[in-house]
């Protein structure tokens, strides 16, 4: 509307559509032959943070044994709730986990788990392809979790805050 | 019984060819042309894609065949969606508006010459579908049939979202109609017909008409934009307010449908561009694909070269498309009435003056002295166009200033208590 509107008188080509026009479209033009920005994604992968949490990983010792000592740990510091451990004892009184799950569709990866843990065997990992057909799917047993082999979560360093 | 013609009788190659050549050459004229438009039309869709890409610095489909059979996958997934009918549409028009919006595009194609005639042992063939003599009024006629399509589809969908774009298109397509028209009427002073094949020879031996006539491109330019519902001007889809306005309720073929109809309608007029101002298939500089003996090469040639500058006015508008972003419709109102139409009712004086002058002169048409003073014209033109006109009048501003009487008489309603405004200095 009209009321108190100031009209500045500007130098043609700021005012000229059809040399905005123009001007507009030299710079389309010039974006076509410019570099494209788009990371090709099944190809090529852009590199996630050291401290990237994805999905756990379960770490091994030299036999070939869960590291994890069944301590209970992580289940009662899962803010989730999502890790189900049934812990059992051989004949040397070694502790081990029986039932070891990971509901990774609950899990809110915060990493809790693989602070708390004492044998540093529950790990998160640098991994983000985890896609599946059913509900089912996502929960991960022991063995699925010991059969990771995607590099492992650096959890944050007071002494590196930034990761470098 | 009439005697059956002999079919594809010989006659030489510079004689008119027999009713059954002429029957069996129309054909597949028929076939050919409208194969390819077809083919055209669905590749547009890939190079829309590609070309958006490029200018936002990404790289476009290039998953379906190296994105080469994206159009196909697009028109299987189409084919194979479900297709929804609203209930309160009116279902016969609503079946009947696609095919409305889709079909005018196809057949303006017709009287569009696109080669050279190809003088061959059956006689003279005309490279053109329908060489009628009122070529560029059936376009005219056509193009106003294509609204119908967008109209009925906002009108039979029973949306108000549909049926705003479809008035938004009406008002718009209408407007531009007009200008567009006023816009083509120097070039038909020029070639003193309305066949578009006369038209292309005028130009091929006299000057192309963007040299004579650039005003007259200008405004056909804009003008095909808007009758094509291109951005700047896609006011009928708006997808931001109208939610693809008239196209809302329609899903899978039909759906699909409106959309070649875009597509089919954008490079209807870049051919129309490429004809009337741009030469149609001649070859410029040369003399040579305009003569006879009329080979098939030349023919090819000037296939050639009336398809490199067709698919530059696609590009171009394409190009414009993701330049430009939307106007508003008052912006594009009085673009189209209060610029467009005046500027070409006036260009039509001057050049029908200019022309009156030289005839009377005794200048013959296509001499040098006629075409030295049409250029001349068309220089003073383009520089008050582009220099005086284009000073932040082009296109309305964001703000309309009120005559102050209106302005103290919409005071007086809304605030009667307030005395009449005293003009301020400097308003």
């Amino acid at each position: 509307m009209a009321i108190g509107v100031k009209v500045v008188s500007r130098p043609i080509d700021e005012v000229s559509y059809v040399r905005a026009t123009l001007g507009g479209m030299k710079r389309t033009l010039r974006h076509v032959f410019e570099e494209k920005v788009t990371t090709q994604y099944p190809e090529e992968k852009e590199s996630i943070s050291k401290r990237w949490r994805g999905t756990h990983r379960m770490h091994t010792t030299e036999d070939g044994k869960a590291k994890c000592v069944g301590c209970g740990l992580c289940p009662s510091v899962c803010p989730a709730n999502c890790i189900k451990l049934v812990t059992g004892e051989d004949e040397q009184g070694n502790r081990y986990p029986l039932v070891f799950e990971i509901d990774e569709f609950r899990c809110i990866f915060c990493g809790y788990c693989q602070e708390v843990c004492p044998e540093e065997a529950i790990h998160l990992g640098r991994h983000y392809e985890n896609a599946e057909y059913s509900r089912e799917g996502f929960v991960y047993d022991l063995e699925r979790l010991m059969a990771q082999t995607h590099p492992v979560c650096e959890m944050w360093d007071p002494a590196d805050p930034k990761g470098e | 019984m009439i005697p059956m013609p002999a079919l594809l009788e010989i006659a030489g190659p510079t004689t008119e060819p027999g009713f059954g050549v002429w029957l069996v050459a129309t054909i597949v004229k028929m076939i050919i042309v409208f194969t390819l438009y077809m083919l055209g039309a669905a590749l547009f869709t890939l190079a829309e894609r590609k070309i958006s890409a490029w200018m936002q610095d990404r790289h476009g489909p290039n998953r379906v065949g190296k994105g080469w059979l994206q159009p196909i996958a697009d028109g299987v997934k189409n084919f194979v969606k479900e297709e929804t009918y609203p209930d309160a549409a009116n279902l016969p028009l609503f079946i009947l508006a696609p095919m409305l919006s889709f079909i005018p595009a196809l057949v303006t194609w017709a009287v569009i010459p696109f080669a050279a005639p190809w003088g061959s042992r059956w006689g003279i063939i005309e490279m053109v579908l329908a060489p009628m003599p009122v070529g560029f009024l059936f376009i005219l006629a056509l193009s106003s049939v294509g609204i119908y399509g967008i109209v009925i589809a906002g009108w039979a969908s029973n949306n108000k979202y549909a049926l705003l774009g479809s008035i938004r298109s009406s008002a718009q397509m209408v407007s531009y109609e007009i200008a567009m028209g006023m816009s083509t009427i120097p070039v038909l002073l020029l070639a003193g017909n309305v066949s578009m094949s006369k038209i292309v020879n005028q130009q091929a031996f006299e000057t192309w008409n963007v040299l004579n006539l650039t005003v007259a491109f200008f405004i056909f330019l804009i003008a095909a934009f808007a009758e094509t519902n291109r951005l700047p001007f896609d006011l009928p889809e708006a997808e931001s307010e109208l939610i693809t306005g008239y196209h809302t309720e329609y899903s899978a073929m039909k759906f699909s449908l409106f959309f070649i109809a875009e597509y089919c309608n954008m490079l209807t007029a870049s051919a129309l561009m490429a004809t009337l101002f741009f030469g149609g298939w001649d070859i410029p500089f040369t003399l040579w694909d305009n003569v006879a003996p009329h080979t098939g090469l030349k023919t090819l040639l000037t296939l050639g070269a009336f398809t490199t500058k067709t698919l530059f006015f696609v590009f171009f508008f394409m190009w414009i498309r993701w330049t430009l972003p939307r106007f508003r419709y008052d912006q594009l109102m009085s673009l189209g009435w209060k610029f467009l139409l005046p500027l070409a009712l006036g260009y039509i004086v001057a050049v029908s003056g200019t022309v009156v002058t030289l005839d009377a002169l005794g200048f013959a048409r296509g001499s040098v002295p006629f075409h030295t003073g049409l250029i001349l014209l068309n220089l003073a033109a383009v520089v008050i166009l582009f220099n005086i006109v284009d000073r932040g009048r082009l296109i309305s501003p964001a703000f309309s200033r009120l005559n102050t009487r209106d302005l103290d008489k919409l005071r007086a309603v809304s605030a009667p208590h307030r005395a009449p405004r005293v003009p301020e200095s400097g308003d």
